[in-house]
């Protein structure tokens, strides 16, 4: 099966500096692959490349399902299904709850008039499927002021998979919160796997990465240090080559993957 | 038990939840609520006719008519303090354009355009340029001000040419009698801004633009847009009271606007709506407006001195929001 996303040889230089060198990289259909890496190992400007913010250095190319982009704008990448789950999670804390998954993307008729029993509606029924907010306190008017920073993830991965994502890049999701938030906020990931769609997990910590990712790339300096299928390593192992990476820039101690 | 408890807790969860959503509003009337009573046993005489409740309608929409869209650009996160010079501004383009074609309609036409332009410009100011607004519309104000002296060179106009003409009676004549027009006007920007704010995709962006703008811009509402649209509609409120005020009293001074200030911002923050934007309600601003006009006539009513009335509205205003504040968080 061709992957759903696919980078060959992607270079990005700002000026003197190198941020990507010759990245190889690939996101498979309902895949979800860990992305990870020291600051300045190049993870965001990738994600830039990937939403059409930034254009590769000439000679990297980009396919999406086989077909080759040749200048990837972020209206595109918008309409052929790659959303970014943004750090800060994008949403507007003293608003409704299905403020915020319509934020932007308000259902309305051709005059702006809202249909706001179709947007109540539509995240109610969001609430059972995605989010499994079963308590009857919470409701599609529930201000997201007073969710916990698990269920906000929650919040902006569901939007994304409404708006009919398939391609999800999570942007270090698990920053800043708690343990038991860590748990239901991967429940999310994990639910992008089961909604049959892609996803790229861009994290620090490994120990967040590794229970929830198919495959896992790791990113030093620009490029490709190596990847690996999970069931490849086990999380020991894993830690172990990380430090590896730190001291030589590659997993196997020598040459790319 | 357990599944007793199950079968009541959404029905409460219901009324709590409605009543929380409602918190703003229950509180400003609540306010409105307590300070009619308190003027009823002050002064049980003057507040049991209906005079007083006329003066009220006919001196409040003066400053409510700009108050309810000012409501639009706080929730939106800016702020604008140029609207009394706006009032004089589109005065200022009326009587340009009238002493010119001696047309009436045309001169209200060019007050209500020159009052968008100014409005427009202020949003252009703020958001292509990127100064932040308090200080751009206090520029502007001193702008707009300076620009309708040297132009009408601090003369003002008779407006008894205005009286022979349909404007008058659809502006400020009396409804049945007793309604001044221009209240039923403040009910009508009111219901158009409100259904705009609330059932309207523009007013969804203003909540989302003044509650995070990062966050609005990352999912594709048009923030700029937002903002300049809604410093246009106080552009437009401003002209339309200002021709109101002079017409009420059938002479343009150029000094028009000044004492404006601080009543119309008054209302929109005893109102509800938040200082940081992102909340705020057209009602809430709709009561605090005529809370605002009952106090100034009531102190006097009242029959406290001149002097005193600062006194007396100052404790109210800051009594009202803070009493408001304590039942709202209450409700959350």
């Amino acid at each position: 099966m061709e992957p759903f996303l696919q980078l060959k040889n992607v270079s990005k230089t700002f000026g003197e500096v190198a941020a990507l060198r010759g990245i190889n990289f690939e996101v498979g259909a309902n895949e979800i692959v860990g992305l990870l890496g020291d600051n300045g190992a190049g993870k965001s400007t990738m994600v830039k490349i990937l939403t059409g913010y930034h254009q590769p250095d000439p000679g990297g190319e980009l396919y999406l399902k086989g077909r080759r982009i040749e200048h990837l704008s972020v209206a595109q990448a918008r309409g052929l299904g790659i959303e970014v789950v943004y750090q800060e999670r994008a949403l507007a804390d003293q608003q409704s709850l299905w403020r915020n998954i319509f934020m932007g993307r308000e259902l309305a008729d051709r005059w702006g008039r809202l249909d706001l029993k179709g947007m109540r509606r539509e995240t109610g029924k969001l609430m059972q499927t995605l989010m499994g907010f079963t308590s009857a306190a919470v409701s599609p008017d529930s201000v997201v002021k007073t969710f916990s920073g698990g269920e906000r993830q929650g919040v902006a991965i569901t939007r994304a998979l409404y708006f009919k994502a398939e391609l999800i890049i999570l942007d270090e999701p698990t920053m800043g919160l708690s343990l038991s938030e860590t748990r239901k906020c991967l429940d999310f990931v994990a639910g992008i796997r089961a909604a049959g769609k892609s996803a790229i997990f861009i994290d620090h910590n490994i120990f967040h990465v590794y229970p929830v990712a198919d495959r896992i790339v790791v990113l030093d300096r620009g490029a490709v240090a190596g990847q690996f299928l999970k069931n490849e390593l086990t999380l020991q192992e894993l830690i172990d080559r990380l430090y590896l990476v730190a001291q030589t820039g590659s997993l196997n101690g020598g040459g790319g993957k | 038990m357990s599944g007793e408890q199950v079968s009541l807790s959404p029905r409460r969860g219901g009324l709590a939840r409605r009543m929380r959503k409602y918190s703003l509003q229950i509180g400003i009337v609540g306010v409105a609520f307590f300070i009619w009573v308190l003027f009823l046993i002050g002064s049980p005489r003057t507040f049991l006719r209906r005079d007083i409740y006329a003066a009220f309608m006919s001196s409040t929409p003066y400053f409510a008519l700009m108050a309810i869209p000012l409501t639009l650009v706080i929730i939106a996160g800016e702020i604008d303090l140029s609207f009394p010079s706006i009032m004089a501004f589109g005065m200022t383009a009326f009587d340009v354009v009238f002493l010119t074609t001696h047309s009436v309609w045309l001169g209200f036409l060019a007050c209500l355009a020159a009052g968008v332009l100014a409005g427009w410009l202020n949003g252009i100011i703020v958001v292509k340029i990127g100064v932040p607004s308090l200080v751009a519309t206090i520029g502007t104000q001193f702008f707009w001000r300076g620009v309708v002296m040297v132009v009408t060179n601090g003369q003002g106009l008779g407006l008894t040419p205005v009286r022979e003409t349909f404007l008058y009676p659809l502006l400020v004549g009396r409804i049945g009698g007793f309604f001044p027009a221009q209240f039923l006007w403040t009910i009508a920007f009111a219901l158009v801004v409100w259904f705009f704010l609330n059932r309207h995709r523009f007013g969804a962006h203003v909540y989302l633009t003044g509650d995070n703008l990062e966050s609005a811009r990352l999912m594709g509402v048009n923030v700029h847009r937002t903002k300049i649209l809604t410093f246009a509609a106080v552009g437009f409120a401003a002209a339309f009271a200002g021709f109101v005020v002079s017409e009420d009293v059938l002479f343009f001074w150029p000094t028009l606007g000044e004492g404006y200030m601080l009543n119309t911002l008054a209302s929109v923050y005893l109102g509800g709506t938040s200082v940081f934007g992102g909340t705020g309600t057209v009602f809430g601003t709709f009561v605090a407006s005529f809370i605002i006009g009952a106090i100034n006539a009531g102190i006097v009513a009242a029959g406290l001195t001149g002097f005193w009335t600062n006194v007396i509205y100052g404790l109210i205003v800051v009594t009202s929001v803070s009493l408001q504040t304590v039942v709202s968080r209450r409700m959350r």
